[in-house]
C-alpha cells in the first residue's frame, strides 16, 4: 500500500505571532518555522504502517510519499518527514498565500499520478486554523474521508478509524483510497535520531510547479484587514476563596 | 440574497447553536431557509421551524442522514444550492466535516469559523490561534462557511416557519458508521453552558480530576472542560477539550483549575465573560487573561471554594 501525506510550513507552534502595525497581515520575518504538528502525526502514522508499530501490520504501507506546498524553504520539512521515515518527497514550489482548495487541487493533481491508496493529512494548520484542505481534497477525488482520528486499524480494502468527535468518539469505516486527516490524540510523533536527519538529506525531493500541474492557485478570498485581538483588561488577584466568591457575586456571575 | 442555515440536532430538538447561525445569516441580508437533515427527525425540523427570521425550513430524511456523515451531506446540499447564495454550517464536528467538501464541489474556498459578520460578503475570522484577526472579503458567487457559534446572540423561539420535505441522498456511500462513544452526563453541554470549569495537568490523575471538579461543577451547574495536557494524559475524555483544536467556549464564568494558559488553550476561552484561575504559580500565563486570579494550591482552594459558595448560598 502506498501512503501520500501532505505536510506544511507553518510557524512554530511555541511563538506567537505578531500583526503588521499596518494591519496589511501578520508579521513571520526571523520567526521559527516548522512542520504543523498534526502534520508530524500524519507522517508517524504512515512510517509506523510500514515499520509496524501502532497496531498495524509490519509492511502495511510499502512506501511513504510526503508532498509539501509553499516556498523552497518547506524543503526543510520536508526534510523533517523524511527524517521521521517518509522515503521521497515532492515539493510544490508556490509563493505567497495558497487557499486550501487550491493546495486540495494541487494534491489532487499528485495523486493522479502517484495513485496511493492512503492519504492522511492533518486535521488543521495551526497559522491559518482552516480545517478544509482534507476535506476537500476528499470531495474532489470523490473519495470517503474518516476526519479527526485518533485510532486507525487497516483491513482489506479498508479502514476503520475512530474519530474525535463532539459528544465523544465515533468509529466508521471507509473504502479505500480515502482520506483520513489526523487529531492530536493518533500518535505521539518520535524525535528523529541524528543518522535518519543524515539520511533524510540524501533521500530525493522532486520539485514540481502549480503551472506543471496545470492548477489556478490564484486566491479567491481577499484578506481586507489584520488585526490584534482585543486585549483583555487586566485583572486582579484575590487573597482568598472568600474573597474571590464576594467578587464573583458583585460580578453578577453566581 | 438567500441563505441556508445547516441545522445542528439530535433528531428530536434543535441545538441552540443552530440559533446562533441563523444570527450570523441574517446579518448577512436577505432570506434565511434552514436545512434539518436527519432520520426520523420530524421533531427537530417542527422546533427549527420557530426560530425567529426563518423563512422556510427544509426538511430532508432518510437512513443515509442518520449519523450526518460527509458524504450524503454533500450529496444532498450541492444541488440544493442552485436556490442558494451561501451556506452557513456551525463550526461543530458536524458542520467542519462537511462544509470543506461542499465548497470543494461548488468550487469555492470556504471562509472557516466565522466571528463576525459585516455584510453580504464580509466576515471576521480568527487564524493563529486568535492571535490575529483577520476581515476578508469573499465575492465568489456561492459561498460556504463556517460559523463560530459562541460568537452570535441566539435568534428567539417565536416564528412559525413552514415545512417543506426534500429527499434524502439514496447512497450508497463509501463510508459507514460502524459504532459511537458518546459521553453521558447531565451537566450543560461544554460549549452552550452558561458556567464552565475547566482542570489541567496538575489534577495529576482521572479519579482526582473528577473527586475535585464534577462537586465545584455541579454546584455551579456548569459544565467540565480539560487542557490538552489533561485530556492527553487520560484525566478526561476528548470531548472536553477546550482551546485552539478543540472546543471554543465563551461562557459567563470559565473557571480554570490548575492550567497553565499555553495560547492554544486560551484560543478557545480567551471571550469568556469572566475568567477566574486557581494556579500555584503566580507568574502562570493564565493570570494574564483571569479577571480574578487566586495563587494557591487547588487541593486546598477548591474545598474552600466549595465552602465559601455554600456560605453564600450557592
Ligand atoms: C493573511 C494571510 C496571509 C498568508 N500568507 C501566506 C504566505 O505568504 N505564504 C504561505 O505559504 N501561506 C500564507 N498564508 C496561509 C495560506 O493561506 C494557508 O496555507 C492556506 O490557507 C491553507 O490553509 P490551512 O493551513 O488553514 O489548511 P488546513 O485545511 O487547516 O490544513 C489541513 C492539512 O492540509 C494539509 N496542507 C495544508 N496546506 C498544505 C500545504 N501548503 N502543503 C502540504 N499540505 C498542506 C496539511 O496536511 C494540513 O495539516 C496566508 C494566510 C493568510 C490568512
Ligand atoms: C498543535 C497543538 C495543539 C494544541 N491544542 C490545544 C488545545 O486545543 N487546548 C489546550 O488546552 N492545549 C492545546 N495544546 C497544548 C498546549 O500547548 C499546552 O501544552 C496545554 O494547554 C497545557 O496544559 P495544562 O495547562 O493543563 O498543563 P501545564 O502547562 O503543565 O500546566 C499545569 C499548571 O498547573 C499548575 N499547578 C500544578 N500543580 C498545582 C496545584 N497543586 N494547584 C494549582 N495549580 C497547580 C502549574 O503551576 C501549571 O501552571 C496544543 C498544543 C499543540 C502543539
Amino acid at each position: 500500500m502506498k501512503v501520500l501525506v501532505p505536510v506544511k510550513r507553518v510557524l512554530d507552534y511555541n511563538l506567537k505571532v505578531r500583526v503588521k502595525p499596518d494591519g496589511s497581515g501578520v508579521d513571520l520575518s526571523n520567526l521559527k518555522m516548522s512542520i504543523n504538528p498534526f502534520c508530524e502525526i500524519a507522517i508517524e502514522e504512515a512510517v509506523r504502517m510500514k515499520e509496524g508499530g501502532g497496531g498495524h501490520a509490519k509492511d502495511a504501507a510499502t512506501e511513504v510519499i510526503a508532498v509539501s506546498i509553499g516556498p523552497e524553504q518547506a524543503q526543510e520539512t520536508l526534510r523533517n518527514a523524511l527524517a521521521i521515515g517518509a522515503d521521497r518527497g515532492i515539493l510544490v514550489k508556490a509563493e505567497g498565500e495558497v487557499e486550501p482548495l487550491a493546495v486540495a487541487k494541487l494534491l489532487k493533481a499528485v495523486i493522479d499520478a502517484e495513485k496511493p491508496d492512503l492519504v492522511i493529512l492533518g486535521k488543521q494548520a495551526i497559522d491559518d486554523d482552516n480545517n478544509a484542505t482534507a476535506q476537500m481534497l476528499a470531495a474532489l477525488l470523490d473519495w470517503p474521508q474518516a476526519t479527526f482520528a485518533s485510532k486507525i486499524v487497516l483491513g482489506a480494502g479498508k479502514a476503520s478509524v475512530t474519530r474525535e468527535v463532539d459528544g465523544g468518539l465515533q468509529t466508521i469505516d471507509v473504502e479505500l483510497p480515502a482520506i483520513i486527516s489526523t487529531d492530536l490524540r493518533l500518535n505521539e510523533p518520535r524525535y528523529a535520531s541524528l543518522p535518519n536527519i543524515m539520511k533524510a538529506k540524501k533521500k530525493p525531493i522532486d520539485v514540481k510547479t502549480p503551472a506543471d500541474l496545470g492548477v489556478d492557485v490564484a486566491p479567491r478570498l481577499k484578506t481586507i484587514k489584520t488585526a490584534e485581538p482585543g486585549k483583555r483588561q487586566a485583572g486582579i488577584k484575590v487573597k482568598s476563596a472568600a474573597e474571590l466568591v464576594g467578587k464573583l457575586k458583585e460580578a453578577g456571575v453566581i | 440574497m438567500a441563505v441556508l442555515v445547516i441545522a445542528e440536532h439530535d433528531n428530536t430538538s434543535v441545538k441552540d447553536s443552530t440559533n446562533k447561525v441563523v444570527t450570523a445569516a441574517k446579518a448577512m441580508g436577505g432570506d434565511v431557509d434552514v436545512l434539518v437533515a436527519g432520520a426520523n427527525a420530524s421533531a427537530a425540523a417542527a422546533a427549527a421551524a420557530k426560530i425567529d427570521g426563518v423563512r422556510k425550513v427544509l426538511h430532508a430524511d432518510g437512513a443515509t442522514l442518520a449519523k450526518q456523515m460527509a458524504e450524503p451531506l454533500e450529496a444532498l446540499i450541492v444541488p440544493l444550492m442552485a436556490n442558494y447564495d451561501a451556506v452557513l454550517f456551525p463550526a461543530t464536528t458536524t458542520g467542519k466535516n462537511a462544509a470543506p467538501r461542499v465548497a470543494a464541489k461548488l468550487d469555492v474556498m470556504q471562509v472557516s469559523g466565522v466571528i463576525g459578520v459585516e455584510g453580504a460578503d464580509t466576515f471576521v475570522r480568527p487564524i493563529y490561534a486568535g492571535n490575529a484577526i483577520i476581515t476578508v472579503q469573499d465575492t465568489q458567487a456561492k459561498k460556504v462557511i463556517t460559523v463560530q457559534a459562541t460568537a452570535f446572540k441566539a435568534a428567539g423561539n417565536g416564528g412559525s416557519a413552514a415545512v417543506e420535505t426534500t429527499a434524502a441522498p439514496s447512497g450508497p456511500f463509501k463510508a459507514a458508521f460502524v459504532s459511537e462513544e458518546m459521553a453521558k452526563s447531565d451537566r450543560p453541554e461544554l460549549t452552550a453552558a452558561k458556567r464552565v470549569v475547566s482542570g489541567g495537568r496538575a489534577l495529576g490523575s482521572s479519579e482526582e480530576f473528577h473527586k475535585v471538579l464534577d462537586p465545584l461543577a455541579d454546584k455551579l451547574g456548569a459544565a467540565v472542560g480539560a487542557s490538552r495536557a489533561a485530556v492527553d494524559a487520560g484525566y478526561a475524555p476528548n470531548d472536553y477539550q477546550v482551546g485552539q483544536t478543540g472546543k471554543v467556549v465563551a461562557p459567563e464564568l470559565y473557571v480554570a483549575v490548575g492550567i497553565s494558559g499555553a495560547i492554544q488553550h486560551l484560543a478557545g476561552m480567551k471571550d469568556s465573560k469572566v475568567i477566574v484561575a486557581i494556579n500555584k504559580d503566580e507568574d502562570a500565563p493564565i493570570f494574564q487573561v483571569a479577571d480574578y486570579g487566586l495563587v494557591a494550591d487547588y487541593k486546598t482552594a477548591i474545598p474552600e471554594l466549595m465552602d465559601e459558595l455554600g456560605k453564600a448560598g450557592v
